[in-house]
């Protein structure tokens, strides 16, 4: 999450820094000329006012690397860079770019001294100037920024931001920003404890850390304070946690959900065991990877829809094969499961060595589009925008299929069929028919499950394997035979997996849920939502 | 089983002629490899009874699983796991043998655990540098493994293919927690660079001899142990709760006892056949607990005939050899082979390899039958006013398992 955050960060910042036009840039690169002839302190400093004068945030930069003592003048042309030691010479940098622009020896090249009255100029200017930025999320930036890194002389800066700022969220966080500066320096207990109460307010892991540290430093009312703070915003922090953990279940339950959904129907309405189901996905991920590079070679511009055009291919490669395995294979086999098992895991084991012969053993990439990634926050809680839109997705399904059992005549056929073979066969269905058009559906459906699910994991042979057992966890935990067992299943596993997660680690989790299934099946035979029916086991 | 009683002297020799070839092979074998110089027709190479050695493993472990599959209608998917963790506790006594001559020279822990920074051995290796210690936990631990699982299953009757089906999510569940290094077996890496057992090297051409004698005289004894079972009353009882378990339940029977029975032994089996395996290939890792294993066992059985004791043996052993062969040969294609075989049995070969040479010489027997009480001149079989008696014969002789179906039309999993 820190790592998330730092990086939206610094994409914040880069787009501050990209904003000014080039004639400005022309500007700046005069002005941070001027430092190569400055001879004495105060015309440096004159310098940096004058580029704190400027209200561009791109001088933030050469300014930085002027209080870090990184700022050089080459002997040769008097240009100023950037520097960085690299062994024995020093690489240089472009002062506003940063890009490398050469080397130099330490000799050919002369750092700009700099001095405390200097460094405390070049902070203020600083602090003024990203906090005076036309763009709100580079104001935003800078008061987090100073709020991480909180110093009294922050606060002056700070006051007449807060003064002149119109947006209220900005605001709040500038006053945050000033309370963390006040904290630290030695202004009345008054105003520290005002502090605190502000900063106990934003409730998140930043302010924690603050707190602790100004809960180890202070005394008395302060001190007591912060602590009443930090146990605040830990019951919080551990509420988020949960939030997380529920979110990390629902997307894990829908993943499972994908991979199951197809075996249920499989299973529930014809009771074949379909050990290739998990290969019907492994097809689904592969023709979403054969669709990109087709679309990659030929029509770069639709790779945002590759998606969408893959998953009608994969519905229908899945379902055309799980209908050739219906009439080859397993139409012979009706009545005896167990045989049905082993041949479909046969077949399995075929499909599984001709992907790997066709495509080779290793890992294909498949992109994913630009609206899958990235992520946002709600509240604490971080949310990618693959997994939300994989939630949508296996719920989408699940409503269309559930339709498609409940109100089409082909879903009342099978719902028929699973009831009462002979009835069903003696009101005039053709069972044959709806047999082979069920399988048909659950592998396209798991077909269609492979698309989603190449954006999250690995598409390579194996990829069906790792599914298979869950899938069958699932569809045996909810009860056979009964889609909205299914949707349960899946989602209280993925939950219940995830909560064990962080206190037995992520194989013991897993372990400890297989356990508890099978536990689960000594108790409940059926499932879940057991079919009722007056069939009794012959 | 018109046909066991039909047969029955039959099948009786079969079992008999097995054991004795056995027996012999585990005579004459480690003698060709020991007395017959190397430059002789008669000699057999070391390695060629280190893989003999291995498929006899394979043939106990596919016996094991028979008993239950063939005779007592239970798919157990995790056989495999029975099978390693018998493994795991010859490899723990064989650890323990290695003493101070590891890479670290601990004369206590395990080079593992030299490794993973183990402070002392963990209580549940104390005792395993005693053979017979080590020896009772190969037996015991599958067992109890198979009773406490087989108990709490078959009590509240899970059968068919959810059975199947969490047996497959036990050898997963014990693979993933073998993976773990804190669990305290090796991790990933597994049991390892074995030195001594019994205070012989394993590496020797001697020792392996001898292993390869005691794996073909275990199997001797567990088929005789078999066929013990299946012959007694208990044995038919299996069988009836193979065909018809509601029926024999309702006949005042508890089945869950039964198959507890068969499926314990069973496990117990496999665990010998993990341990001798262990120190003829040298290693024990996770991988034994991977389900397709397991699965892979089922298809030996299936191959060699289900419900047979010399139809799985001979299974393990055609199949292991092709695999042998083919990932010598034509190693991209040995899954095409095994897949296609998986298909194949269960669709032409439901009754494996020495149930079609039964039904085939059933036929021939009762053809021969038929053409001497019909003195027709042989036209028996040409002649539709006569039934054909082979026929009545053949319809009674049920591929196992299939009582229960009432036809061959999709049964909704209930």
């Amino acid at each position: 999450m820190i790592l998330t955050r730092a990086i939206g960060l610094t994409l914040l910042l880069l787009l501050g820094m990209l904003s000014p036009s080039n004639a400005a840039e022309a500007d700046l690169r005069a002005i941070i000329a001027k430092f190569a002839t400055a001879s004495n302190f105060s015309a440096t400093e004159a310098v940096v006012r004058e580029l704190a004068a400027t209200g561009d945030t791109a001088v933030e930069r050469p300014l930085g690397a002027l209080a870090e003592g990184d700022l050089y003048v080459r002997k040769a042309d008097s240009l100023v860079f950037i520097g960085k030691a690299a062994g024995g010479s020093v690489e240089l940098l472009d002062p506003l770019s940063g890009e490398k622009s050469g080397d130099a020896a330490k000799s050919e090249i002369t750092k700009i001294k700099v001095n405390n009255t200097l460094r405390r100029a070049v902070r203020d200017a600083l602090g003024t100037l990203t906090l005076g930025a036309k763009d709100p999320a580079a104001r935003i930036a800078a008061a987090d920024t100073m709020f991480k890194t909180p110093d009294a002389t922050n606060i002056e800066p700070l006051d007449a931001a807060i003064a002149s700022e119109t947006v209220a969220s900005v605001k709040a966080l500038l006053e945050q920003a000033r309370a963390a500066s006040v904290l630290v320096s030695d202004r009345p207990e008054a105003d520290k404890l005002a502090a605190v109460a502000l900063i106990g307010g934003r409730g998140d892991r930043n302010a924690l850390s603050l707190l602790t540290a100004v809960e180890a430093n202070s005394e008395g009312a302060v001190k007591d304070a912060a602590t009443a703070a930090i146990a605040n915003i830990n019951s919080t922090l551990a509420l988020w946690d949960a939030g997380q953990n529920i979110w990390y279940g629902i997307s894990l339950g829908s993943v499972l959900l994908l991979a199951a959904i197809g075996l249920a129907i499989t299973f529930g309405v014809m009771g074949v065991i379909n050990m290739a189901h998990g290969e019907m996905v492994m097809l689904g991920a592969y023709t979403t990877f054969v669709v990109q590079e087709v679309i990659r070679n030929s029509f770069p511009g639709l790779f945002d829809w590759s998606l969408v055009i893959a998953l009608p291919l994969a519905f229908s490669v899945a379902a055309l094969v799980g209908l050739v395995i219906e009439r080859g294979v397993i139409r012979f086999l009706y009545g005896r499961p167990l045989e049905t098992l082993l041949a479909t895991w046969g077949v399995s084991l075929i499909l599984q060595q001709a992907v790997r012969t066709i495509f080779g053993p290793t890992n294909q990439e498949v992109g994913n589009p630009s609206w899958m990634s990235g992520s946002f926050y709600i509240g604490q809680l971080a949310v990618t925008w693959n997994r939300l839109w994989i939630l949508v997705f296996a719920l989408g399904v699940f409503a269309v299929l559930l339709y498609v059992m409940k109100r089409t005549p082909w879903g009342l056929q099978m719902r028929a069929v699973t009831a009462n073979r002979r009835m069903a066969a003696s009101m005039g269905i053709r069972t044959p028919w709806v047999d082979a058009l069920t399988f048909a559906l659950g592998s396209g459906i798991a077909g269609i499950a492979g698309v989603a699910l190449s954006q999250i994991d690995n598409v390579s042979p194996n990829l069906g394997r790792g599914y298979i057992i869950d899938s069958f966890m699932v569809v045996v935990f909810g009860g056979v035979g009964n889609l909205w067992g299914t949707l349960v299943g899946a989602f209280s596993l993925g939950i219940v997996n995830k909560f064990l997660e962080p206190y037995a680690g992520a194989v013991l989790g897993k372990i400890v849920v297989l356990v508890l299934i099978i536990l689960f099946i000594q108790k409940r035979p059926r499932g879940l939502f057991a079919l009722k029916g007056r069939s009794v086991e012959a | 089983m018109i046909t066991g009683r039909f047969f029955a002297a039959g099948a009786d020799r079969r079992i008999a002629i097995t054991i004795f070839i056995l027996l012999a092979i585990a005579i004459i074998v480690p003698l060709l490899n020991l007395a017959v110089s190397p430059t002789s027709a008669f000699y057999v190479p070391s390695y060629v009874v280190a893989l003999t050695g291995k498929y006899l493993c394979y043939a106990l472990l596919a016996l094991a699983l028979d008993l239950v599959w063939g005779y007592c209608g239970i798919l157990s998917l995790g056989h495999g796991a029975f099978f390693a963790l018998g493994g795991y506790a010859m490899g723990m006594y064989l650890m323990r043998q290695i003493g101070s001559r590891g890479v670290y020279g601990n004369p206590l822990l395990p080079d593992f655990m030299v490794f993973l920074n183990y402070g002392e051995l963990p209580w549940f290796w104390y005792g395993f540098d005693q053979f017979w210690f080590a020896a009772i936990m190969v037996l015991a631990v599958p067992g109890l493994l198979a009773f406490v699982f087989g108990w709490f299953a078959f009590r509240s009757r899970v059968t068919g293919v959810y059975l199947s089906i969490i047996t497959q999510a036990m050898t997963y569940a014990l693979l993933l927690a073998f993976f773990r290094n804190d669990m305290g077996f090796g991790g990933n890496n597994g049991l390892t660079d074995f030195k001594d057992i019994l205070g012989y090297n394993v590496q020797a051409d001697a020792t392996r001899s001898a292993l390869f004698a005691a794996s073909a005289v275990t199997l001797a004894l567990a088929v005789f142990v078999t066929w013990a079972i299946v012959g007694s009353k208990y044995g038919k009882l299996l069988m009836a709760v193979r065909d018809a378990e509601s029926r024999t339940r309702f006949l005042g029977w508890r089945a869950e006892n039964v198959k507890l029975f068969a499926f314990t032994v069973s496990a117990v089996m496999a665990g010998i056949a993990g341990a001798l395996y262990v120190p003829q290939v040298g290693i024990i890792n996770p991988g034994e607990f991977e389900p397709s294993n397991s699965i892979e066992v089922v298809v030996w059985a299936a191959v060699g005939g289900r419900g047979t004791i010399v139809g799985p043996i001979i299974g393990a052993l055609v199949v292991n050899a092709g695999k042998s062969w083919f990932t010598g040969v034509l190693p991209a294609f040995w899954l095409f082979a095994l897949g296609g075989l998986f298909v194949a049995v269960t669709l032409f070969l439901p009754k494996g390899i020495v149930g079609m040479w039964d039904s085939w010489r059933g036929n021939a027997r009762a053809l021969r039958a038929a053409s001497i009480t019909n003195p027709i001149n042989g036209e028996a079989g040409t002649d539709p006013a006569v039934p054909p008696p082979p026929k009545i014969v053949r319809s009674a002789a049920r591929t196992p398992g299939d009582w229960s179906a009432s036809g061959p039309e999709p049964q909704p999993a209930e």
